[in-house]
């Protein structure tokens, strides 16, 4: 078992035959995700590293039966690209495109939420099922198919974490990258819920940072519904009150969002932290083995 | 991207929301000019920088004589106004405000900024005007009253009627303070911002509701569409190292420490700066170098990095994922050695190729020490800048 994606999960990509939509779809075909397919409106009934192109995502989803969608158009078309796939049935939308403006979002959450669908980001690395189907553009090569189910604000500390508890031989069951944007697609709490509930999930690494109150709401949701382990990173003791630390998301306001009130919350929650991003693998193994002495 | 009070007023006032007279001067040839085109017998003259704290650091100040006008605000072009919510150089005052005083009987505050639990813009209203709302919302949230907008039908009139009969406006003042919300949402939404706030909106003896400051922040993602603003940015208040890093597509934030810091991705970043400070060094920047790590840009990166006196030390942190941490590492080599660099550099490599590329360091006859742990390579600059100071 794993979260929101296995070996049968059939995904589409849209911007398929652009430049990261190719780089990023022949290493997912690599890895071994069920590539169906991608849309380039223009370029329909082509053929694209081996699959079919479509003109739209009703046509590709008619054709191919995809459930998930991983989007790499530019900022400017991701609303469109969004809210096509939702409209056409696409259960799982995950867009990786940096630069989305926020009205875009907030309008596109709304038409994704109707629809009954799930959005992983924008600005995130995507979702990972190790050994079963990758779809974003985080390395293959480091995950480790195992218990530890991750979730988290950032990429390259996300893979930071994967690369830790793989090398403590713990692996993931699936690791989601949320985004660092400050209108989120999946929040920590929908992924908290369906780590809770996934057998093969045994513990819970959520990797956060400054700015907004995800983590905050997270730990009130931890306290209330979540019974495994977890261990939580946040990113951003350092930073400077009032400036965008990169992400989009990630800025402290008013005094608001800062990485001490996060700590706190969810310690109050339960939840094991760790100060230091070097050690969110070994909290998580000490998880482990706390709660066998139990 | 900030806008300064200026540029934020003459945007609320295009939206029917009703600001001071005023004229803005950039020289000192144009200040006597403006003074007797406003006319009157008093002054607001009005320092403009990006940072808040104006009216306690001398920045805003009223004068009831001509000639004591013109001085303030010849005095003040040129200058620079240090605030408590600027660093020790302050910012840089190339333009100044002029105003018409109002008569103020109450000061309210108004804003408009996006919720992100909800996912909605959120209205604020407050009868605290003209202190922060922060402090508002830290000593007496129940001050602070909110109207959700719904994306699809807007600010509706009877949300700004609740906000206004709660605020305790007179009924005949509602559909001018209905005006005033519905064209603050209207600019918040065809604008692009992501933070507009009125404070104080003042009520004056008339009865009628004007708009003494005014503070707005665009949407950095919808700059693209919004060429007009686009041209409002003032490079003169920004840091020139964070300029031109943006010039290099390279996220710079200048910190106070002595150890630089160059990451791939802005969380790692983050997490590399508080691992330094865990270790007991300071980290002098936030630095994402991005995905695309390559001889120039790293080269570029080292520049900015190295334009910081303080600096006394280097930690390079990258991830490869997709990228090879073999061709990072020539990358870095090459920019060490084209930049000249005489502090110690302490890089650290992991993913794809890492071992490789920390050989590729060891043997490159240059002063980088290569380290594979994140806690060895914090350690490692921390105990070289301190062994050096």
């Amino acid at each position: 078992m794993s979260i929101l994606v296995d070996k049968n999960t059939k995904v589409i990509c849209q911007g398929f035959t652009g430049k990261q939509g190719t780089f990023h779809s022949e290493q997912a075909i690599a890895y071994g995700t069920r590539m169906v397919g991608g849309v380039t409106p223009g370029k329909g009934g082509s053929s694209h590293l081996g699959l079919p192109v479509f003109n739209t995502v009703r046509d590709a989803v008619a054709r191919t039966g995809a459930d998930a969608s991983v989007i790499y158009v530019p900022a400017a078309f991701c609303k469109d690209a969004i809210i096509e796939a939702a409209e056409a049935g696409i259960a799982l939308i995950v867009c990786i495109t940096e630069g989305v403006p926020i009205r875009d979002m907030l309008e596109a959450r709304i038409v994704v939420r109707e629809a009954g669908a799930r959005l992983i980001g924008p600005n995130c690395p995507g979702i990972i099922t190790p050994g079963a189907c990758k779809i974003g553009i985080m390395p293959g090569s480091i995950h480790l198919p195992g218990k530890a189910g991750i979730v988290s604000r950032s990429g390259t500390l996300t893979y930071e974490a994967v690369q830790q508890t793989t090398n403590l031989g713990l692996g993931q069951s699936t690791c989601v990258g949320i985004g660092g944007d400050p209108i989120p697609g999946m929040s920590f709490i929908d992924c908290l819920e369906l780590f809770q509930a996934d057998p093969q999930t045994e513990a819970i690494l959520m990797v956060g940072e400054i700015g907004g109150s995800a983590e905050e709401e997270a730990a009130a949701y931890i306290a209330a519904h979540v019974s495994k382990p977890v261990v939580a990173y946040i990113a951003g003791v350092t930073a400077p009150p009032g400036r965008r630390m990169g992400h989009a998301g990630a800025i402290i306001s008013g005094g608001r969002g800062t990485a001490a009130e996060k700590f706190a919350a969810l310690e109050a929650a339960g939840v094991v932290t760790v100060r230091s991003p070097a050690e969110m693998g070994s909290a998580l193994l000490a998880t482990f083995s706390a709660s066998r002495r139990r | 991207m900030n806008l300064h009070e200026y540029q934020a007023k003459r945007l609320l006032a295009d939206y029917g929301v009703a600001v001071p007279e005023h004229r803005v001067v950039d020289s000192p040839d144009t200040v006597h000019a403006a003074i007797a085109e406003l006319g009157g017998q008093r002054w607001v003259i009005k320092a403009q920088v990006h940072a808040g704290g104006r009216g306690k650091a001398g920045g805003v100040r009223i004068v009831s004589e001509p000639v004591e006008a013109m001085k303030v605000a010849i005095a003040m072009l040129g200058s620079r106004l240090v605030t408590g919510q600027t660093d020790r150089r302050g910012q840089p005052i190339n333009h100044v405000l002029i105003e018409r005083p109002s008569d103020i009987v109450r000061e309210l505050y108004v804003g408009v900024v996006i919720d992100r639990s909800r996912q909605r813009l959120v209205v604020m209203a407050s009868t605290e005007g003209g202190v922060e709302i922060e402090k508002v919302a830290h000593d007496a949230p129940d001050k602070i009253l909110q109207a959700v907008v719904h994306p699809l039908v807007g600010l509706q009139p009877y949300q700004c009627r609740e906000l206004g009969f709660a605020l305790g406006l007179h009924p005949e003042q509602l559909s001018h303070f209905t005006r005033i919300l519905s064209g603050m949402t209207r600019l918040f939404v065809e604008k692009d911002l992501s933070l507009l706030e009125v404070n104080p909106l003042a009520v004056a003896k008339d009865g009628g509701l004007v708009c003494l400051d005014a503070k707005a922040n665009v949407d950095d993602n919808a700059l693209y569409r919004q060429p007009a603003l686009a041209a409002l940015r003032d490079p003169s208040q920004e840091d020139e190292r964070e300029t031109r890093a943006r010039k290099w597509d390279l996220n710079y934030i200048a910190l106070d420490g002595n150890i630089g810091c160059m990451v791939n991705g802005a969380g790692l970043a983050m997490a590399t700066m508080d691992l330094i400070k865990l270790h007991g060094g300071n980290p002098a920047n936030f630095l994402d170098v991005g995905g695309s790590t390559t001889r120039e840009r790293v080269a570029e990166a080292f520049k900015i990095i190295l334009a910081d006196a303080n600096v006394r030390g280097v930690l390079v942190n990258i991830f490869g994922g997709i990228v090879r941490c073999d061709m990072i590492a020539e990358g870095i080599i090459g920019a060490v050695a084209e930049v000249g660099i005489g502090v110690p550099v302490v890089v650290r490599l992991a993913g794809n190729h890492a071992e490789r590329g920390r050989e590729i360091l060891d043997h490159s006859g240059l002063r980088i020490t290569a380290a594979s742990g994140l806690a060895e390579a914090a350690g490692a600059i921390v105990a070289a800048v301190t062994g050096a100071a």
